[in-house]
């Protein structure tokens, strides 16, 4: 077993497809505090790409990528200095 | 000893040296000291305020990106590409500006944007093929609009609407080109709100600075 880092929030964005997955996690991660971890799931395959640009674009830290049984998991760290 | 030649030397040559000039004055040796102690650490400290700010002029604030699209069709299936890419980009924080032209001005038109239609007729693409001239039958074209509709839905993708809601809600500029409302008669209020209304060297002047470029 491998640790996961500890999430302040999931969000779930099983079942949806681009831009959904990126839609919503920008408008999470609007709401919460800087230097707090959100884990985002996905089932979307194109996540496996758009959430790392997603990190690049924005900023945020992207601390890890795992998949469990066909869902994939993002951990971002919010950046208090990313882009508006 | 070794034999090798190896050997050490067993006195230094002798230098030629100058005749000495004999030991410094301690008070003057301690003010040379003190003055080369100065000059180096001001230079020292000139060398590393030119590095410091050397590298803060190389490291300019970050512009942010830019995206700039002409939609151009007003049908169902290619409302959706601009505007997955403008609320994508908007997400990602980018600059976006959408100019919509001619057939594309619909998908802001509020009488019509709700009513985006896709036809069978001369599309071989459409997953259950069509002849076209089966398509051409009145009904049909709502009939591959209501099927493209169901398959929206049962992926949970939004419809255009909640589409432009959210690239409003990211900031997205959005720009109704208005040679189109002049030309199809769009009245201003039949735009939906939240849009400009804007011309070509408008939109221009926003796009010569994009990253990306793209004409739908």
């Amino acid at each position: 077993m491998t640790a996961h880092p500890s999430a302040d929030y999931i969000l779930d964005c099983r079942g949806t497809l681009c831009p959904m997955p990126v839609v919503r996690l920008r408008q999470e991660i609007d709401k919460i505090d800087s230097g707090k971890v959100i884990k985002v799931l996905a089932t979307d395959p194109a996540s496996v790409q758009d959430m790392p640009a997603f990190a690049r674009n924005t900023g945020h830290e992207l601390l890890e990528s795992t998949t469990a049984s066909g869902v994939f998991e993002f951990y971002f760290r919010k950046n208090g200095e990313a882009e508006e | 000893m070794t034999r090798d030649g190896n050997e050490k030397p067993r006195s230094r040559p002798r230098r030629a040296t100058a005749p000495s000039p004999g030991p410094l004055e301690p008070a003057l040796e301690a003010r040379i000291n003190e003055i080369v102690a100065q000059k180096f650490s001001e230079l020292l400290e000139a060398n590393q305020k030119a590095l410091a700010s050397a590298k803060a002029e190389a490291k300019p604030a970050r512009r942010k990106r830019r995206l700039a699209i002409v939609a151009s069709k007003g049908t169902l299936d290619m409302a959706y590409p601009p505007l997955i890419l403008a609320s994508t980009a908007g997400s990602m924080g980018w600059d976006v500006g959408m100019f919509f032209t001619f057939y594309g001005l619909d998908i802001i038109n509020r009488k019509r944007n709700r009513h985006l239609q896709v036809a069978p007729v001369g599309n071989p693409a459409m997953p259950v093929p069509v002849p076209n001239l089966i398509g051409a039958i009145p009904g049909m074209t709502a009939m591959a609009t209501r099927m493209m509709k169901g398959w929206m839905d049962a992926a949970r993708m939004p419809s255009v609407d909640e589409l432009i809601q959210i690239c409003r809600d990211t900031g997205v500029q959005m720009i109704a080109c208005s040679t189109t409302m002049g030309v199809m008669k769009v009245a201003s209020e039949d735009i939906m709100e939240g849009m400009e209304i804007g011309g070509a060297a408008a939109f221009l002047d926003f796009a010569a600075d994009a990253d990306v470029s793209l004409f739908i």
